[in-house]
This record gives C-alpha cells, structure tokens and sequence, in this order.
C-alpha cells in the first residue's frame, strides 16, 4: 500500500473491483481496499444473475457458478404457481453464482490488471482539505495510514457511509429497505434449474421470497420484506422461519445470511468533487427484483473509466465527473431502475386478491427474452385491463 | 439508548443504511453505535434478526 493513488477505491465487492480492474486497465495507479479480511465473505446476496447481463462482463466458470437456471416460477398468493419458460425450452437464462469466489476472481483479475489490493483494510474517515476530498483515512490492525487520491470511489455497499461523511444523504427511507434473511439449505426437495418467487402479504409483505437453487438438492432459501412491515415477532427471519418449517422441514441450514436492500431509487447525485458512487452504496439495486450485481459491476466499471478521463484531463470536480452520473441515468441500467421502480410501487399497493387474479391469467409463460421486462409486457398482454391502471408507466412499457 | 444484542446481532449493515444520523457503522464484524444516536428505533425496527433494543433510561 502507498500513500498515493491515482484512484482509491472503498470495498472489494464486485463494484469495487469493476472499478480497480479498470482503472488499472487505463493505466492508472489504483487501491481497494476492503473492511473484511477476505474478499467475498461474508455473503450478503441471493446470487441470481441473468445470463446476458453476466456475459457482459466476464465468460461463466464452474469455479463460481453454483447452478444454471432454465426457467423460473412464480407463486401467487393463493398457491396457484405460473411457470416461466424461455421460447428456447431448456436454454440457459442465468446463473446462480458462488459469491465467495466469484468476488474473488473479479478483485484477483482488478490485481492482475495491476491494482494494489488491502483487505482487512477500512476507511475509517475521508481526507479533507479545504473543504475538498483528498483521499481516506485507511485503518489496519489499529493503524491509521493516510492514503491520497486524486478521485476516491465509493463502493462500500449497502452500509455505506464514506459519501456519507462527504455531506451526502444516502439514508434509505424504511419503507424502502427490504429486511433480509436468506439460509442456504441442504437436503430440500427443488427443481434445481428453476428460480421460484413467493408473493403474497403472509408469505412476504411488500417483498418476496425466493428459492433460488444452488445444485443438488441444495439452494439459497430466502426473503425480503418492507422494512415498514418490520418488528417485534414479524421479522424477515419470523416469516422465513415459517415457510421453512412448513416447506422444507426436514432441509438442513448449513449457512445463515441476514442482510438489507434497498429499493428506493437511486442517490440524487453520485458525484461530488473527487468523489464517484457506485453499485449499492449508490443505491442503484433494481427496485424490483433486489438484483444488484450487474449493476454493481456496470456503475464501477463507468466510474472507472470517467475518473481515467478526468484525471487525464486534469478536472476531478463534481462537474467533470458529472458525464458519469449522466451516463448511467441514460444507459439500459438507469432506465430500467426507473421504470421498475413505478412498477415495484403499483404492486406494492396491490391486494393479493389482484395478484391473484393476475397471476392467475396464465399457468405458462413462454418469453421471447428472459427479463422482468419481457415478464411484465407479457402480463399486460393477457391482462389488458392492466394497461389503464398503469397509465403512464403502461405507455412507457410498449 | 440503543442497546446491540451482539449475541442476535449477524452484522449485515441492514441497519446503517436507514439511520438517519449516520449513528451506527458496521465495522467489520460488529457494529458501533456513535454518540449522536437518538434512539429513534427505526433500525430496531427494521433489523431482519431482532437485534437491536431501544432501551428507556429511568
């Protein structure tokens, strides 16, 4: 570790590490620095990915693929279960990841690239100078060790609190956190390439649950729910509890894994002087589904290469970075965080009686293309009555 | 004051991330509670594991 880098990056998880590799990549000197004393662990995901969104970024490798996923289910309050199929019958749509060592392998490519890598590392506070960030405070084993950078990035997940200490709100309003458990479970009867989605406001108010497979007889078994339907005696872990016992009675818990998303919409801004703000820190986690990875990956990738361009050009101020916030807000990404935040909030209003009664309108889905999207498009499509409810937002699905 | 079950306690950041006083902060595998703590309870409120108390002062 040096006392100056071109770039300091806060977290070792796939937004982090997007951003060290490159960085590196752009010639530019780079730091992660990761709180925990291993990349990867502790698990705080799911681990679901979509198969193209994966691809973007890195060829799938058994080390870090847990199980491939053909289809998915969808459960409505009622029991009834509709059954999402790709068009390609038995053609991969994604992945569900080993998070231990896919985090690994993409902070072991950001070091390969030539990016200086310290775990058990924490910024324990921001280096300010004239009311202007020049780096972090890093803290290892009791030792404080300033580390300059010309642009600092923020990859500090969901407990984030670097942009925090730089004067930026990143409070999750409670209504918009999803309280989490999930186990991963051994010896439990499931279909091994399926994902399977819970709805209903018993099962998981204002949230899911999920089974998704991991291999054989095993598979990431867990739930979010509001954090505004949090508390005493109906937790996230009351309710998971619940379904286990009834569902997988016998199934053996052989990791346990709380954690928080959010679901609200992304930061104002995700710029400041010398500072970029990337992946859940940034709030940028689809609303919808909870899926984070690939936006994780794609926002530390850009703040990356921005910061590569505005180093060069010798202008880190908020409003040179500006390009990236604007870029993303424009990309795939950012319109799709956009959209399915409208469509989180209808069906959180929604009765299970109307989720019934949509989910209900077909026991199988072929899609063209295996997203929310295409999922949603094809919902209205068999439910037309939707398009009026959704007014606006219908007009922006088509 | 807030008390922090460390025994319930799976230190996710679950918590840290609605605290509107930026009060708590997961430092690797405990979290800190900082004085400016209000005792509001919106983290004892939404902790997925129930770890955390908001306990009146006589």
């Amino acid at each position: 570790m040096k006392s100056k880098y071109d770039v300091l990056i806060i977290g070792g998880g796939p937004a982090g590490a997007l951003a060290g590799k490159t960085a590196a990549e752009k010639g530019l000197s780079a730091l992660i620095v990761e709180k925990r004393p291993a990349i990867g662990a502790p698990v705080r995901c799911a681990e679901g990915i979509g198969q193209e969104a994966l691809l973007e970024f890195i060829e799938p490798d058994p080390r870090w693929i847990s199980a491939e996923m053909h289809g998915a289910g969808i459960v409505a309050p009622d029991g009834f279960f509709m059954k999402l199929e790709s068009e390609m019958a038995g053609s991969k749509v994604g992945y569900v990841l080993d998070r231990k060592f896919f985090d690994r392998e993409l902070v072991w490519k950001a070091a390969e690239a030539g990016a200086d890598v310290a775990v058990k590392s924490r910024a324990a506070a921001p280096i300010m100078e004239d009311g202007v960030l020049k780096g972090a405070k890093i803290e290892y084993c009791g030792k404080v060790t300033d580390v300059r950078a010309d642009v600092v990035i923020a990859a500090d997940g969901v407990e984030s609190k670097f942009s925090k200490w730089c004067g930026i709100d990143t409070t999750v309003p409670v209504r918009e956190i999803m309280s989490s458990v999930q186990y991963v479970m051994a010896d439990i009867d499931i279909d091994q390439n399926s994902t399977i989605f819970y709805l209903g406001n018993d099962v998981a108010p204002e949230g899911y649950l999920w089974i998704f497979p991991k291999g054989h007889r095993t598979a990431n078994v867990g739930i979010g729910i509001s954090g505004k339907k949090s508390g005493e005696g109906h937790r996230a872990k009351d309710y998971l509890d619940k379904f286990v016992k009834k569902t997988f009675p016998n199934g053996k818990t052989i990791e346990y894994i709380p954690g928080g998303v959010s679901v609200c919409r992304p930061l104002d801004c995700t710029v400041a002087d010398n500072l970029l703000i990337t992946g859940d820190a940034a709030r940028v986690v689809d609303p919808l589904t909870g899926g984070g990875i690939y936006n994780a990956m794609y926002t530390g990738r850009l703040a990356a290469e921005v910061a590569a361009d505005c180093i060069k050009k010798g202008d880190t101020s908020k409003s040179a970075l500006m390009v990236y916030d604007k870029t993303w807000r424009a990309s795939k990404m950012g319109k799709a965080i956009e959209r399915n935040y409208h469509i989180k909030e209808y069906l959180i209003s929604q009765p299970d009686t109307k989720l019934n009664e949509i989910i209900h309108s077909v026991s199988k889905m072929n899609l063209k293309e295996f997203s929310t999207i295409s999922l949603i498009k094809e919902i209205i499509r068999v439910n037309p009555k939707l398009m009026f409810e959704l007014g606006a937002l219908a007009a922006s699905l088509r | 004051m807030l008390k922090v079950h460390r025994d319930i306690c799976g230190y996710c950041g679950c918590c840290v991330s609605v605290c509107p006083e930026g009060a708590l902060e997961l430092i690797d595998a405990y979290l800190s509670v900082e004085p400016n703590c209000t005792s509001c309870g919106i983290c004892a409120k939404v902790c997925p594991l129930g770890a955390l108390e908001v306990i009146n002062e006589k």
